[in-house]
């Protein structure tokens, strides 16, 4: 059996969330051949791959599932399983190439447990499923903090062109308003830095967590809530619905621990939450709770550290 | 133009899941249900469609027990012209429920399908993106902007990057993300008439889509449990924690 994995496009570079989907499509047995829409020369370094198959076409530049849905499903006769991590691109493209190929797509696996069985969440993460496919091929998108990063390095696969029908034409994509920083990336940060509705506005939260996440060198998430009201920029919200995080340390500030909040950082190594409310869910799950006013207690912090 | 919009009965998000003891399931059983929050979201979208002059009809469509009746008369409360129950007892997974909806769009023609972007139970995230593609129809995923403009649509959508933009040719998919809207109440005025608002009863069997499941659950199990850790005096008891792990 041979696996494909659609790597995430991540400019001239690697993602990190395609070296995790790598390690979990290594796990199912086969080969592991790698689709990159760019930069085959660096996913053919990835450690394990066997061939990395490049479709540097402009209809696929973009992200557009309507065009490389039936890209991947060309290619699939030829495999028996694709992967793609459960990143924003990975969930937009991935069931539609499961549709296309009349397959059930098993969504954020966390383990694979046989060749056709895996665990995934479900209920935000309250439960743990086992579920077995019965599909002739698999269809799989990866949690990719549940799976150790594959060697970025040290790999020599074989690179050729791949091509399939280009531009399907219904759709166009217009632009991507990026948020631009030089921090390190939230699904990937060895340290986060979290701040919720407590923060107030934007500038407050800048004023408290900006300093504090300088000081660590961590990555800034947020609860929905400060999302919701403007503090922060959607891609900063780690939840069920967000992204999920799984750093060594993740420090939950005026955050109350809301069972959504839980399910995108439950899996952190270490918990550390600091909420006025001594009541507050997220004690539950923290290795250290501090219960203090956050507007004395974050700045002493970022002091002392 | 109709917009149609399928909608999902599913635990409240405010009830904590439990697990069976069994290892069978999640326990449902007097348990508060009620309507996918991102299905709510899409009704919403829908309903501001209707009364923005862009969109003539509002079609809520459930696949689901004949309870799901109650989670249609919601989408008809919020303001929903009809409604059509597929009903079935099985536990329908996102191909079979993109299988159905085809089906039903095909009949009802509708210029956009407008979903939530997961269900809260399954947690799935599959069913728009598959029903796109067997439609032969573009998508827009995890939208928090939708503009309608002549025979196309704007759909600004939360990625993990940012805020994408796609413009779409209609008919489209759109499935909904948080930050679209905030969806209204249905005032018991509202509630009333929606008893007598159409709502139309079929099965799977009508549309010719067989529902038997392609994933066995064969266990599920409670996550691994956290242990409450030790709640500190003060910052300086913090900051001696952090610095013994490592940590600056
Ligand atoms: C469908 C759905 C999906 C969702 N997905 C997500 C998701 O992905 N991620 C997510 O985060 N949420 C999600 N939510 C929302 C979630 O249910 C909560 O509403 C949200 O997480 C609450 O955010 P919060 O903890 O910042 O705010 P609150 O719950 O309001 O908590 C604020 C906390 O700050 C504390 N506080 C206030 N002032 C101070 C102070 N001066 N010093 C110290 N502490 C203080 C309070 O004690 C309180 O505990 C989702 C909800 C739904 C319905």
């Amino acid at each position: 059996m041979t696996t494909l994995v659609f790597a995430e496009p991540h400019g001239d570079s690697v993602s990190d969330a395609t070296l995790a989907t790598v390690t979990a499509a290594a796990a199912l047995g086969g080969p592991v051949h790698v689709l990159a829409t760019a930069a085959g020369d660096a996913h053919a370094a990835i450690a394990g791959v066997e061939k990395v198959l490049v479709a540097d076409d402009a209809a696929y530049a973009n992200g557009l599932a309507e065009n490389l849905a039936p890209l991947i499903a060309g290619l699939m006769d030829g495999y028996d399983a694709v992967l793609a991590p459960a990143t924003t691109t990975g969930k937009n493209v991935l069931p539609r190439v499961a549709a296309l190929l009349d397959v059930m797509q098993v969504s954020d696996i966390i383990s694979v447990e046989g060749p056709k069985t895996f665990t995934r969440p479900i209920y935000a993460g309250n439960a743990i499923a086992t579920v077995e496919s019965s599909d002739p091929k698999l269809v799989i998108t990866v949690r990719t903090t549940a799976f150790d990063k594959a060697e970025a390095t040290g790999g020599s696969a074989s690179t050729e062109a791949a091509s399939g029908p280009g531009d399907a034409g219904a759709s166009e994509f217009v632009k991507l308003d990026a948020v631009k920083s030089d921090r390190p990336e939230l699904t990937s940060a060895g340290i986060v830095v979290s701040g919720g509705r407590a923060l107030k506005d934007s500038e407050t939260f800048e004023q408290y967590i900006t300093p504090l996440a300088d000081k660590l060198g961590a990555a800034i998430g947020a609860s929905r809530a400060a999302v919701d009201a403007g503090y922060v920029p959607n891609d900063y919200q780690v939840g069920q619905t967000g992204k999920i995080v799984a750093p060594e340390v993740y420090i939950a500030i005026g955050i109350s621990g809301a069972i959504q909040h839980l399910a995108g950082m439950k899996d952190s190594k270490t918990i550390v939450a600091i909420n006025k409310d001594p009541d507050a869910p997220i004690f539950q799950v923290a290795d250290i709770g501090l219960v203090a006013d956050l507007f004395n207690a974050v700045p002493e912090l970022t002091e002392k550290l | 133009m109709k917009i149609l919009v399928p909608v999902k009965r599913v635990i409240d998000y405010n009830v904590k899941p439990r697990v069976k003891s069994d290892g069978s399931g999640v326990d449902l059983a007097n348990v508060k249900m009620s309507m996918n929050p991102f299905d709510e979201i899409a009704v919403e979208e829908a309903l501001r469609l209707k009364e923005a002059g862009k969109a003539e009809e509002v079609v809520a469509v459930s696949v689901g027990p004949a309870k799901a009746q109650e989670t249609l008369r919601t989408a008809l409360a919020m303001g929903a012209d009809r409604a059509i129950l597929v009903e079935t007892d099985e536990l329908v997974e996102p191909l079979a429920v993109a299988k159905i909806l085809k089906a039903i769009a095909a009949e009802e023609e509708p210029g956009i399908v407008m979903l939530g972007k997961q269900a809260i139970d399954d947690d799935s995230n599959q069913t728009g993106q598959m029903l796109a593609a067997l439609m032969e129809r573009p998508q827009g995923t995890f939208a928090s902007k939708v503009e309608i403009d002549g025979d196309s649509v704007s759909v600004t959508r939360e990625v993990d990057g940012g805020l994408e933009t796609v413009k779409l040719t209609l008919p489209a998919i759109v499935t909904t993300d948080l930050r679209l809207n905030e969806p209204r109440y249905a005032s018991l005025p509202n509630i009333m008439k929606a008893k007598k608002k159409p709502l139309d009863t079929k099965t799977p069997a009508d549309y010719g889509v067989d529902v038997a499941p392609r994933l066995t659950t064969t266990n599920v199990s409670e996550p691994p449990v956290r242990q409450a850790g030790e709640i500190v005096e003060d910052v300086d008891a913090l900051v001696a924690k952090l610095k013994s792990m490592g940590v600056a």
